[in-house]
């Protein structure tokens, strides 16, 4: 049997997904990467539903968060769950919390900036951009540099302090 | 063996099909590089690359399946097609060739694929807007890196200015069949599907004219040879990628893992 209310259980189960880690970078919960977009409460079977925006098209972390959120769901007994993959409004860096956004630099991850509509004039090459510079996750620097344009996963690229000389990810901002 | 299946030629179904396997194309012969490129950041960079095409294609061929109206998913559009169901340009099916022509084809077709999700945000069928929404952040990242290191290669050493000059000049055989209009464009521009492609040259050659300055090389003159792949007619390259692609589910129907 559930227990609790319609707005208990809806409740319940947002707490519930900021305990929910993101697979590819297990310092944020999904809710505070801003993936989980609404919780509503199915009235014709009962089913809570979870909406959730991937936030590449390619990320394989999808299947993942989606078996990892309904397990959570279930494991805190809030009764039958589902996903609901939605596309639009697309994901964006934009939606990821300030809580978040701190995790991920003492994780180690800088932080996106500001994605914007990202519409940017086309500049080819690091030395014709004007780029906000990158700051350093560990010593705050903004002596940084970009190492390469993709990371360890589709949402990250590799950069390099040059003052604390450290290597670091930066969570792209788009 | 999985025996084939057929697509029918609707227009809307073969302008999805068209945008959905170059994607899926693109993203199985960047695929090759695995293992095999000059950098290990370069290595990673390709396979980041060819999972967004894959999600794309993933995304386009599931809509296609739905208007299709004969019920196929991504994966039996994906694997159970014979040759002449692809309607992707030659371009994105020839081999990888050297790094140089990768990131000039990589810098050809991201462009061309920026422009056009920016037009496809409007698309009538809101399911492709949606599609489009996500796909033209990735494209743009990609048009970034691509033509980062057509200007690296071309204003570099004489050898990586030789090789790029050499990979235009393919790339730029297979160009005009990207912009060549015919009865598909015109039924999705009517519908307002999405645009003509034809309507997309301008912006692209701004932005290829762009990166080609700043590599200090001369944008090849147009070419009089028209590739025919969007049509389902395509080079001898196509059946080899197609068998390596469709060799597990034509052997194991369904298999999954």
């Amino acid at each position: 049997m559930v227990n609790g209310s319609a707005a208990e259980r809806i409740e319940g189960a947002w707490s519930v997904l900021s305990t929910v880690l993101g697979p590819e970078v297990p310092a944020v919960s999904v809710r505070d990467l801003g993936i989980v977009r609404e919780v509503r409460l199915e009235q014709a079977d009962g089913e809570l539903e979870i909406v959730l925006t991937p936030t590449y098209s390619g990320c394989p972390a999808t299947e993942v968060i989606e078996q990892d959120v309904l397990a959570a769901i279930a494991a805190a007994g809030l009764g039958p769950a589902r996903v609901r993959l939605q596309r639009a409004p697309a994901w964006t860096s934009d939606w990821i919390s300030e809580a978040g956004r701190r995790s991920l630099r003492e994780y180690g991850i800088a932080p996106p900036g500001p994605a914007g509509d990202g519409a940017i004039p086309v500049r080819f090459m690091a030395r014709a951009r004007n780029a906000a510079p990158v700051a350093c996750p560990r010593c705050a620097s903004a002596e940084t540099e970009q190492l390469a344009a993709f990371g360890s996963t589709a949402c990250k690229a590799l950069y390099r302090c040059r003052a604390c000389r450290e290597p670091f990810e930066h969570f792209k901002p788009i | 063996m999985q025996s084939s299946i057929e697509v029918g030629r609707d227009p809307a179904v073969q302008y999805l099909l068209r945008i959905g396997d170059t994607c899926l194309i693109l993203g199985q012969r960047l695929g090759e590089w695995s293992g095999h490129a000059p950098v290990l950041e370069e290595d990673i960079a390709m396979a980041n690359m060819a999972l967004d095409l894959v999600g794309q294609a993933r995304a386009l061929l599931t809509r296609a399946g739905q208007l299709g109206g004969r019920g196929h998913d991504e994966d039996q559009l994906a694997f159970l097609r014979d040759e002449r169901d692809y309607f992707n340009p030659t371009l994105v099916e020839l081999p990888r060739g050297d790094f140089a022509f990768t990131v000039v084809r990589n810098a050809v077709v991201a462009t061309f694929l920026k422009h056009l999700w920016e037009r496809l945000l409007n698309s009538s069928d809101s399911e492709l807007a949606g599609i489009a929404g996500k796909a033209v952040k990735e494209a743009r990242y990609h048009q970034q890196h691509a033509g980062d290191w057509v200007v690296r290669l071309g204003d570099g050493t004489a050898e990586s200015r030789r090789r790029t000059e050499a990979a235009l000049q393919t790339a730029w055989l297979y160009v005009p069949e990207l912009f060549d209009a015919d009865a598909v464009d015109a039924t999705a521009a009517a519908s307002r599907l999405g645009p003509s492609w034809s309507a997309l040259h301008p912006p692209w050659l701004q932005d290829m004219q762009a990166i080609l300055d700043e590599a200090g090389l001369a944008v090849p003159q147009p070419s009089a040879f028209r590739s025919t792949g969007k049509r389902g007619v395509h080079s001898e390259h196509m059946g080899s990628i197609l068998a390596q692609m469709q060799q597990l589910q034509r052997a194991f129907p369904g298999g999954a893992w």
